[in-house]
């Protein structure tokens, strides 16, 4: 039987939104999309979708994109299948968004058990939204699976996925059985950018969504954390500004200054 | 919450030492035990543990539990967390404090989903709330855009601690404490992941973890080249040459020199950010640092606003003659 990849997708905020547009609503306890702005697939989960499809090139295999949210831009959550995944199953439900790993984890195993008959879950390291960097983890746990975090190489030899995990000092080649969870971070380079022809079939792709009721999950009964509270910490403008006759100047008196203030 | 007792943190041990996290979660744990009237204790997994169980009574653990299991030596993970598990079973505390290190960001997710309860990750500051007595972490988020204050419903509430930001614990050689074994079971069945190799990539110059000065490149270089003039700069001031993120995604620089949230955290006494605009995933690994200075040709840039000093304009000109100045003041 083909190999079966599955992989966790997140829309989010983006990240390189200028701070000026970033603003928090305090009181629904998250970021406001700046108005006009659209969602993008987190960048780590576009390099895990990356590193799937790296191994339906070399090694064949089907691979299903999963995403849980609250709401979807159709544009956005089909850049997977764009770049060439062969299906996209969205857990589309109200109670669907929030901070919670033990929630999303706990969803996400129920649709992938929902699912079954895979091999390898993939998912990116963190996402950019709230960093928790829990749910791939939660998942192998609830699941029961190995779990090999922050592969910059995924390759699948004889049963087993072995990885090149990102060190400090360098990285460590690992191993587990398959099935296995794999996180993925942005050293394994970057995710190709979908083609027209792959932009045109997604376009014509149609997801399955399922909700709460097709999951059989009780969400409030998985609540572990609380938001308090969300804020833009206030920083202090106090930079001294060193400037001279020219540029050259400027890093001349920069230095002079190190030198005044016994810094250097 | 009601049996729950007590601040339990997770020693790491480094060349048969406290890992220098360790200290801090000892020094953080002793504040918040003291707010909640409870025993501070740690838990120390691995082996040969004999003297890094009496450091941490002298960094201020009431309390060692020792956990010694061969499978433990090698600190994955997958087997830590069957020992931790049963520790915290047996145990019972009622805050577990897990530094944010590479193993630890791992354990952390592992341990609260085994126990069935919540985690804040990399937290940067704790406190407890006066009336319901729960733990209060703030953590950043959106890259650090944000901040968010988390509490958690149930016990033991865990926090991973981001490494750097709490000072470490004095050490006090008179204090008193209690070493207490655990008998941890790893059925040999549950190790399922294998380390076939460990691949130490040695970048030419100066370590980053540790150095005293760091010279960083972003976006603005605009490739690898101008990286030999940041190393140039490093050299004279005896420091080590950093990254952001993007620089090392567009292979200018290796990804072991990445400062940041998904890379190293440095607090160097001086950091200098060259062609880096701030995005705060990138101050999230450098604004421990104690002064920060920047050369952008941007005044609204956001490394401006963490830096005490700065200079605007093309790097290409301010830096050639800030490294002469430098070099001619040194030497």
């Amino acid at each position: 039987m083909a190999t079966k990849i599955i992989v966790c997708v997140k829309q989010v905020l983006d990240p390189e939104t200028p701070l000026s547009a970033f603003k928090i609503d305090r009181d629904a306890k998250k970021a406001v999309f700046p108005p006009g702005a659209d969602p993008v697939i987190n960048g780590f989960d576009e390099v895990a979708v990356e590193a799937a499809l790296q191994i339906k090139e070399s090694a064949g295999a089907s691979i299903t994109v999963l995403s849980m949210g609250k709401t979807f831009v159709p544009d956005v959550i089909r850049k997977p299948l764009a770049m060439g995944a062969d299906e996209l199953i969205l857990l589309q439900d109200d109670a669907f968004e929030t901070p919670d790993s033990y929630i999303v984890a706990n969803i996400l195993a129920a649709a992938i058990r929902k699912i079954g008959g895979f091999d390898l879950i993939l998912c990116g390291r963190q996402a950019s939204d709230w960093d928790n960097a829990q749910v791939p983890l939660g998942l192998a746990e609830l699941m029961n699976l190995p779990c090999l975090s922050i592969a910059k190489k995924v390759d699948l030899v004889d049963g087993h996925v072995r990885v090149h995990r990102v060190t400090a000092d360098g990285y460590e080649i690992a191993e587990a059985p398959l099935p296995a969870v794999v996180t993925v971070s942005n050293e394994l380079g970057e995710p190709r950018t979908p083609t027209i022809k792959g932009i045109m079939a997604a376009a014509g792709a149609k997801p399955t969504v399922w909700g709460r009721d097709d999951l059989g999950v009780d969400v409030a009964g998985l609540a572990r954390i609380e938001m308090a509270d969300v804020f833009i910490p206030v920083r202090e403008r106090r930079c001294e500004f060193i400037e001279g006759e020219d540029e050259a100047d400027a890093g001349r008196k920069l230095a002079l200054k190190l030198r005044e203030a016994k810094i250097i | 919450m009601a049996d729950e007792t007590g601040v339990l943190v997770v020693g790491e041990i480094r060349e048969g030492q406290l890992d220098s996290t360790t200290r801090e979660l000892l020094s953080i744990g002793r504040k918040l035990a003291d707010g909640v009237a409870q025993p501070l204790a740690a838990v120390l997994l691995g082996v040969n543990l004999g003297d890094p169980s009496r450091e941490a009574i002298a960094y201020g653990a009431g309390k060692v539990f020792l956990a010694e299991h061969s499978f433990l030596a090698e600190g994955h993970p997958e087997v830590t967390v069957l020992a931790l598990e049963q520790v915290c079973r047996q145990v019972k505390p009622n805050i577990v404090l897990i530094a944010r290190t590479e193993a630890g960001r791992e354990l952390g997710p592992r341990l609260a989903f085994r126990l069935g309860v919540g985690l804040a990750q990399d937290a940067v500051a704790l406190g407890v709330d006066e009336n319901s007595k729960r733990l209060l972490i703030t953590r950043p988020v959106y890259g650090g855009n944000a901040m968010a204050v988390v509490t958690l419903a149930s016990a033991p509430q865990i926090a991973t601690v981001r490494p750097k930001v709490f000072e470490a614990a004095g050490k006090d050689q008179t204090l008193q404490g209690e070493v207490v074994r655990i008998a941890a079971e790893i059925p040999d069945s549950l190790r399922k992941v294998r380390m076939v190799q460990r691949v130490v990539e040695q970048g030419a110059g100066i370590k980053l973890d540790g150095a005293r000065v760091v010279v960083a490149g972003g976006r603005g270089l605009g490739g690898s080249e101008p990286f030999k003039e940041l190393e140039e700069l490093a050299q004279v001031l005896g420091g080590a040459v950093g990254a952001s993120r993007p620089a090392c995604d567009g292979g200018w620089i290796d990804h072991g020199r990445q400062v940041g949230l998904t890379g190293k955290i440095v607090t160097p006494d001086l950091y200098i950010a060259v062609g880096i605009s701030g995005a705060s995933q990138h101050m999230a690994g450098c604004s421990g640092a104690k002064l920060i200075v920047a050369i952008n040709n941007d005044p609204e840039a956001n490394i401006f606003k963490e830096a005490r000093y700065g200079a605007i304009g093309d790097w290409r000109k301010i830096l050639p003659a800030f490294t002469e100045t430098v070099r001619e003041l040194l030497t």
